[in-house]
């Protein structure tokens, strides 16, 4: 599935590949977390990344945003082989993310958590909000505007002002997607976005994702254990077991390989 | 109302007085707890370093000069200069940003991830190294300071109130260098304050102390976070050098001043800005007023005691203190 882009089943255009991870191995210590995958993400897709417990798929996100640095292989972003950086760098290149235990900043409002999104964006440093107190301010206004829609957007206006630490799991599950969001990412990653919530939170984190996705085109990365919902939102997938890649496809490709089903009915490795 | 009522009253003020400077150096141990999760045990000595280095630098001291005599055979000690106290100040703070800058490269940044324990231990080394660097530098006598600020009772005050209390009592005796001193650390921590609620820096301090993970992914630079946070340590070390350096001379027992700032901790959390304010005014305020009302009881000198008798009741009742987070173990 090489090439130009494509087009899916439902009738949407794929555009050219964002990001490749080349023969991806991460080791720790006697553990081998990722084996040898090589995969790739193309603008404005969906690409799930799915696999029973252990196999590794958080350990690939955090390959991608810079936490785990795979002893093997070769991350190419935009066209341009990465070398080795810290997550700090690659966010600001545009890769945002969520997290699988949810990773707030606690003690602060959902606005100032969403704001922190835009740290990237917003250029004043030290001394200058020290010295072009003006300029600083205007930027400040500037990018909480573009905080206030995405606040809107996830319909979230009620729970402005609270300490995200309040707040049930699911609205900070959502809080979370609005803080990756605020930074207008080029890839957004999604570990397990959905995990822990009833059947109309999930409803309503599907359709943000799908809403995200289609508005802004923004390419995502994600994670999921529901079947279903992997099925309905996602243009490929990837699936991992034991730290190596056994499916890569359409949802119904993936759905039909006798690896991925063996996989997931527990057949006994050999 | 009798004498002894506006007696009272004068040891609460100067209670008060004693904890802003109190709360001022275990805001030092706040910030870099807060952000980076290690207790610097070298708070005070920076407060120390500091104030010899301004003091150093306004009196035109030639830094290393024992060192340089004894290696050249000279017979260096002036500069032969005197350097106004506002420029002095600045020229301090400054070095006070090239020591965190050094103290993150050198000893955070090899350190990061290590335990807790190891990176106290790392900070116990610092204080003796930045102890003996001080002396080295600028020698170990004792020295005055004097950025100019007023000292003695505060006349004014004394006289305006002296009607209160009949014919026994004198008015409020308030020392001119507490007042200043409670005013500028009350500044220094309504900007700390305002500083860290509205501008995007002060958000990515708060989210740093919240949780590292999220806070780089969402870019924010960790080294230039601590580079920011002990410069901000280092200036809080050079107030309350100031402050204490005034009083007390510029010696060694500057940094046992840190001391002072653990059972603040204690009162106030670890963690909570407020915490150490609040916990410090507690502090100034209970250990004069026991002093003046216990203490002629069982022979004096409480005020070396008390704190940590108060602070350790408190700890047995609210182990994560006043404002701290509750402690639970994340397994
Ligand atoms: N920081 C780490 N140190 C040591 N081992 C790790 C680390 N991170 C992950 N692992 C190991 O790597 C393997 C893959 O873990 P990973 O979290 O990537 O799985 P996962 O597919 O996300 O699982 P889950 O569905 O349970 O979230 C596991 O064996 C795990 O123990
Ligand atoms: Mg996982």
């Amino acid at each position: 599935m090489d090439g130009a882009a494509y087009v899916t089943p439902d009738g949407r255009s794929i555009g050219d590949v964002v990001m490749e991870m080349r023969n991806i191995t991460l080791r720790f210590g006697g553990v081998t977390a990722i084996r040898d995958i090589s995969f790739d993400i193309r603008e404005g897709e969906i690409r799930a990344i799915i696999g029973p417990n252990g196999a590794g798929k958080s350990s690939m996100l955090n390959v991608i945003n810079g936490f785990y640095h795979p002893q093997e292989g070769e991350v190419w972003f935009r066209g341009a082989k990465r070398g080795p950086m810290k997550p700090h760098a690659i966010a600001r290149q545009g890769i945002a993310r969520t997290f699988q235990n949810i990773a707030l900043f606690s003690g602060m409002s959902t606005l100032d958590n969403i704001m922190t999104g835009r740290f990237t964006k917003m250029k004043s440093g030290l001394l200058a909000q020290a010295i072009w107190k003006g300029r600083a301010e205007r930027e400040e206004v500037e990018n909480r505007e573009i905080v206030e829609k995405v606040i809107d957007f996830l319909e979230i206006q009620a729970i402005r002002k609270t300490p995200v630490g309040r707040l049930p799991y699911g609205l900070q599950k959502r809080v979370e997607l609005g803080r990756a969001l605020a930074a207008e990412p080029k890839l957004l990653l999604l570990d397990e976005p959905m995990a822990g919530m009833n059947v109309e939170e999930k409803e309503d984190m599907s359709r943000f994702i799908l809403d995200v996705n289609d508005e802004f085109g923004t390419t995502i990365a994600l994670i999921e254990h529901d079947m279903g919902v992997v099925m309905d939102i996602s243009d490929r997938v990837v699936v991992m077991d034991y730290g190596a890649k056994i499916g890569d496809g359409t949802p119904d490709e993936v759905r039909n390989s006798q690896a991925v089903i063996d996989a997931y009915l527990g057949v006994a490795h050999d | 109302m009798g004498p002894q009522f506006f007696y009272t009253i004068e040891v609460i003020l100067n209670g008060l007085m004693a904890g802003v400077m109190y709360a001022l150096v275990a805001l030092g141990f706040v910030l870099i707890f807060k952000s980076s999760g290690i207790f610097n045990y070298a708070q005070g000595v920076m407060a120390l370093f500091a104030a010899q280095t301004l003091v150093g630098i306004q009196t035109g001291l030639v830094p290393f000069s024992h060192l340089i005599n004894a290696v050249f055979g000279t017979d260096l000690h002036h500069f032969g200069w005197e350097i106004p106290s506002v420029l002095a100040i600045l020229a301090t703070t400054l070095v006070m940003i090239g020591f965190a800058w050094l103290v993150v490269r050198l000893v955070l940044k090899p350190l990061a991830g290590q335990e807790p324990i190891i990176l106290f231990m790392a900070t116990i080394g610092l204080a003796y190294f930045m102890e003996g660097f001080g002396d080295l530098m600028w020698g170990s006598d004792i020295k005055k300071l004097d950025v100019g600020l007023p000292q003695g009772g505060n006349i004014g005050i004394e006289e305006s109130t002296s009607f209160l209390g009949g014919e026994e009592f004198y008015g409020f005796y308030i020392d001119n260098l507490d007042i200043w001193a409670a005013v500028i650390a009350t500044l220094l921590v309504v900007a700390l304050v305002v500083f860290s609620q509205y501008t995007k820096v002060g958000r990515a301090l708060r989210a740093v102390a919240d949780d590292h993970q999220a806070a780089l992914s969402v870019g924010i630079n960790l080294e230039t976070i601590w580079v920011i946070i002990w410069s901000v340590a280092g200036f809080v070390a050079l107030v309350a050098g100031i402050m204490w350096g005034a009083k007390l001379g510029v010696q060694f027992s500057l940094s046992l001043i840190a001391l002072k700032a653990l059972p603040v901790l204690m009162l106030g959390g670890f963690t909570s800005i407020p915490g150490a304010i609040v916990g410090g005014l507690i502090i100034g305020v209970g250990e004069k007023l026991f002093e003046f009302s216990i203490g002629p009881l069982i022979g004096g000198a409480t005020e070396n005691w008390f704190a940590y008798v108060l602070a350790l009741v408190f700890l047995v009742f609210r182990p994560q203190g006043l404002f701290g987070e509750k402690i639970i173990e994340r397994v």
